[in-house]
């Protein structure tokens, strides 16, 4: 109960300040609508080679691709901001409060996770308004891939930048990470039509059937394995990356 | 209000272990104003963040605010208020903001959170800061905010560390001022960590010189200074300054409290107990024998002299 408090007056807090600077939401929704505006539509004709589900248009192809990589890359540079609260001594004032460990972390994710749900509606209203169509319960159920995402990524992302202590070795960690996540995701162009390697080596990363769920989300096949093993997928790392997180922010030196 | 036995703090790093604090004893009583003393890399701030809850002692074990500890970390947690060197507060918050979350991660209920925010920039002189940014306060404001943000609570017992580094020499007089009201006014008791001698000298009841992770010497500023070294005093007298030294060291000299004369041309260095006492005493024996005396001034020993005398170096190196 407390922790729910805790994290409440952390998440307010944290709300209150981003959107006194919303310059980053915006900064951060501009780059999958010009990824989707100025590159989705050079998908047009591909969509209907070998390799792509059939009858797929290229807004159901590239929209789905787009929130995961605006749930990957929108929360994963959080961790700069957790720096500069560790640098100004935030971190550890909150922690000699009676405050819950767990609330710290918790009121962060939150905050991420309703500003890449925000961001995720625009984008969407951008697709719809592009040509878009898919089924109300996929882009439910997108939805709840997004905010898994948000909460995997932001857990993550916090944790390494209390680990790390410092933005010079966060950023270089952060991109080398990033870069091969999304080019092995399937994100741009389906792993399908990749050399038989490529789609191998693709399958260790996680966010590839985080991808492949989505689309099957988005064209109405609920009945695949796809959708259903993506979401095992997504709980999985949010699981992983959020007990991450706990412990790192309940550790004695964080 | 805080009794603490042979806390003990061993840093790893690689192969190295470094003790940063080897065996603290500490035993401060409530509403006391107690300083902790030491050059930097003393050990104060890692003394500090053991009584915290910040940093599990490595041995040793303390009764903080009436709560053990090591069992009731939550316990110590709600009954003390705790300011960093750092300060702690958020440059992309409002003042208000930041008073108010801080009352309420104590528990306050919100109307009084913004209740207790009010009496606080009150108290700190911070009326009218309440909707300006944190980044955009003054050094002295938002050092003044971060004793605020200690004290939401009210907690009976507070720790400062290095309260005034990096202030101007007004803005910290300024604090002890506010410091020394916290305690009259709610008798609140007071733990800081300085390595101004000045700070130390104005403020603290009491004072612990820490040195390698060891407490070296305690005492109040007085008796301090006094165990140490003595008191000085210098005379100037207008004939044969034997004379003056022959009536001081024969006659006088227990009821003066005399440890040793240095003589000087006309001038006579005295090291005495306690000058204070000392001076009539002086004046009357000199007017007895009929030496005239041409000045008479007595200097107190710092606490610079207090830690030279303890340590064999002087904390203004440490400050160079």
């Amino acid at each position: 109960m407390q922790t729910l408090t805790d994290t409440w007056l952390i998440f307010k807090g944290q709300l209150t300040k981003s959107l006194r600077n919303p310059a980053w939401v915006v900064i951060g929704l501009m780059q999958p609508i010009l990824y989707f505006a100025l590159f989705g539509p050079l998908l047009k004709n591909i969509v209907t080679m070998p390799g792509f589900a059939r009858g797929t248009t290229w807004q159901q192809f590239f929209v789905p691709a787009l929130l995961v990589q605006l749930g990957l890359f929108g929360a994963a540079f959080v961790g700069f901001g957790i720096v500069a609260e560790w640098r100004e001594g935030v971190i550890e004032r909150m922690r000699v409060t009676p405050a819950s460990r767990l609330s710290l972390l918790l009121g962060r994710v939150l905050r991420d996770v309703v500003t890449l749900v925000v961001q995720s509606l625009v984008l969407l209203v951008v697709g719809l308004l592009f040509g878009l169509r898919a089924p109300v319960a996929g882009i439910a159920l997108a939805f709840v891939f997004v905010v898994l995402l948000a909460v995997a990524m932001a857990s993550f992302s916090y944790a390494l930048g209390l680990v790390l202590k410092s933005e010079d070795s966060l950023a270089p960690f952060l991109n080398s990470i990033m870069m091969p996540v999304l080019l092995l995701s399937g994100i741009l162009l389906p792993m399908t039509i990749a050399p038989a390697w490529l789609n191998n080596l693709s399958k260790i990363n996680p966010f590839r059937y985080v991808v492949d769920g989505m689309r099957e989300a988005f064209l109405g096949h609920y009945g695949t394995s796809s959708v259903w093993v993506g979401l095992a997928v997504a709980v999985a790392v949010a699981i992983v990356c959020a007990a991450w997180g706990t412990r790192v922010f309940r550790h004695e030196n964080a | 209000m805080i009794t603490a036995k042979g806390l003990k703090r061993t840093f790893r790093s690689r192969k190295k272990s470094v003790e940063a604090v080897r065996g603290v004893d500490l035993a401060v009583a409530p509403g006391e104003i107690v300083g902790f003393l030491g050059p930097n890399g003393a050990g104060k701030t890692t003394t500090l963040r053991m009584l915290t809850t910040l940093l599990r002692p490595t041995a040793g074990e303390a009764t903080i605010a009436g709560h053990d500890l090591l069992s009731d970390p939550g316990g110590v947690r709600r009954r003390i208020g705790y300011v960093a060197q750092a300060g702690g507060t958020d440059s992309g918050a409002k003042v208000e903001e930041e008073l108010v979350q801080q009352g309420r991660l104590y528990r306050l209920p919100a109307a009084e959170a913004r209740r207790r925010a009010g009496v606080l920039r009150e108290q700190l002189d911070l009326n009218g800061l309440e909707d300006r940014l944190v980044k955009t306060l003054s050094g002295g404001q938002r050092r003044r905010l971060d004793i605020a943000m200690g004290l939401v609570h009210e907690p009976p017992l507070v720790f400062l560390d290095e309260p005034t580094t990096g202030l101007d020499p007004q803005s910290r007089a300024n604090m002890w001022t506010h410091i020394a009201r916290v305690r009259s006014e709610l008798n609140t008791t007071v733990f800081l960590t300085t390595h101004y001698l000045e700070e130390a000298d104005a403020l603290c009841d009491r004072i612990l010189v820490i040195d390698a992770g060891e407490i070296v010497a305690e005492g109040t500023p007085d008796e301090l200074k006094r165990r140490v070294s003595g008191d000085i005093i210098t005379l100037e007298v207008g004939g044969d300054p034997e004379d003056a030294r022959r009536v001081l060291a024969n006659g006088a000299g227990q009821a003066i409290g005399l440890r040793e004369v240095d003589v000087r041309d006309q001038t006579l260095r005295l090291t005495v107990t306690e000058g204070d006492r000392a001076l009539p005493a002086i004046m009357r024996e000199l007017d007895g024998a009929a030496v005239e005396l041409a000045s008479i001034r007595l200097h107190r020993p710092t606490l610079d002299d207090v830690f030279l005398t303890v340590t064999g170096r002087s904390l203004r190196d440490e400050q160079a």
